[in-house]
């Protein structure tokens, strides 16, 4: 079993290694954890491009960032989550990139888990591959009851809308090919964007794929979410997707 | 008790304002965001029209007994005063990102220009 594993992972990098591939990481103040992503994901993939969307961060993310050799596109102030992610969508899209691959800059996603994430989307089973705390059998994943209930509220409201089941709607650990860039790059959600964004891929039948993943506690930093925001941010994403699901489609951006 | 025609009136105002703000948030005119505190008002509004008995109580507590549609347009004055308080937050931020984003344009052409001459 584990020789057929490794063979499996052995022709995932092969296959790898014909795109151009880009990992997109948004960082706000994330000085401590940073560093330790790029080499993460290097470890993972020597050759891939990493690029560092600092979102207007007080700290010296930028400077460390680019030391490591990572390209650093540093906003003017904090766009807040969407709009950062969607900075590294457009560099991706712009610089032709065939896969990309985000894992945010707090170091919660384990670039070891990569392999199994970009399998589906180098099969052409999924334009996006999304790694589920809550898919597998082992749910390791340590998290605040309201935050579990939210995002359980999500995933059953999400999974209705889209006609299949999500597990995990919020989360940003994902692997997209090309298509769902040139979407996401003409159209994304603002500040809490997972969630709304998965209807979007829905509404232009791009197929999603998730992936059982166990994520890590934070190393270092503070979520950007506390308690009362959460619940704003409940509301604000229901209604969102609920409108988002009657709306008019967002035109991917064109190849040139 | 409120005269009919004006809880009619007023329901309908209130509902049109929720279908209005909802087609605006569909048509991409509006964000979800800037949007909130608009439903809040509409449904506050149409909860306080329709449920007139309601609306009679929630007098009661600011002492009007004669004429209760008062505390109905005082509740609508104070929701106008919050929303138009959000914009001006709003507005401030804008102007501050504005201002940033203009200071780093004319730093980036200064550095292009300076690098077409060399």
């Amino acid at each position: 079993m584990a020789e057929l594993a490794q063979a499996a992972e052995a022709t995932a990098t092969a296959r790898l290694s014909l795109l151009r591939r880009v990992a997109i990481v948004p960082a706000f103040n994330e000085e401590q954890s940073v560093v330790r992503v790029i080499d993460e994901l290097r470890a993972f993939d020597p050759e891939l491009d990493v690029v560092v969307v600092d979102d207007g961060s007080r700290d010296r993310t930028a400077g460390v960032a680019a030391a490591r050799g990572a390209h650093v596109l540093r906003l003017p102030f904090n766009l807040g989550i969407g709009g950062a992610v969607q900075t590294g969508f457009r560099y991706a899209f712009e610089k032709g990139y065939e896969l990309a691959i985000r894992v945010d800059g707090d170091g919660q996603h384990d670039p070891a888990e990569l392999a199994a994430l970009v399998e589906p989307v180098l099969d052409g089973r999924a334009d996006i591959a999304v790694g589920s705390r809550f898919a597998g059998p082992s749910a390791g994943y340590r998290s605040s009851r309201s935050r579990r209930v939210g995002i359980t509220i999500l995933a059953r409201t999400v999974s209705l809308l889209v006609r299949q089941r999500v597990t995990d709607p919020t989360s940003g650990f994902q692997a997209l090919n090309r298509y769902a860039i040139a979407l996401f790059a003409a159209d994304y959600p603002h500040d809490y964007p997972e969630v709304e964004a998965t209807v979007m891929l829905f509404k232009h039948k791009l197929r999603l794929v998730e992936v059982p993943v166990q994520m890590r506690e934070r190393s270092a930093g503070r979520s950007s979410i506390g308690a009362l925001a959460s619940v704003y941010y409940m509301v604000k994403v229901l209604l969102a997707v609920l409108v988002s699901i009657s709306r008019r489609n967002a035109v991917p951006l064109e190849e040139r | 008790m409120t005269p009919l025609p004006i809880s009619i009136a007023a329901g309908v105002a209130s509902f049109v304002l929720l279908v209005v703000v909802l087609g605006l948030i569909r048509s991409r005119r509006l964000r979800e965001r800037y949007a909130l505190l608009w439903l809040l008002t509409g449904l506050v509004m149409l909860a306080l029209s329709l449920w007139r008995g309601g609306l009679n109580t929630v007098a009661g507590w600011f002492g009007i007994r004669t004429y209760p549609p008062a505390a109905l347009f005082a509740i609508a004055a104070l929701f106008v005063i919050l929303v138009l308080l959000h914009y001006s937050t709003v507005i401030s931020k804008l102007s501050d990102q504005n201002t940033i984003l203009a200071q780093r344009l004319a730093l980036l052409e200064q550095e292009l220009r300076a690098g077409g001459e060399r």
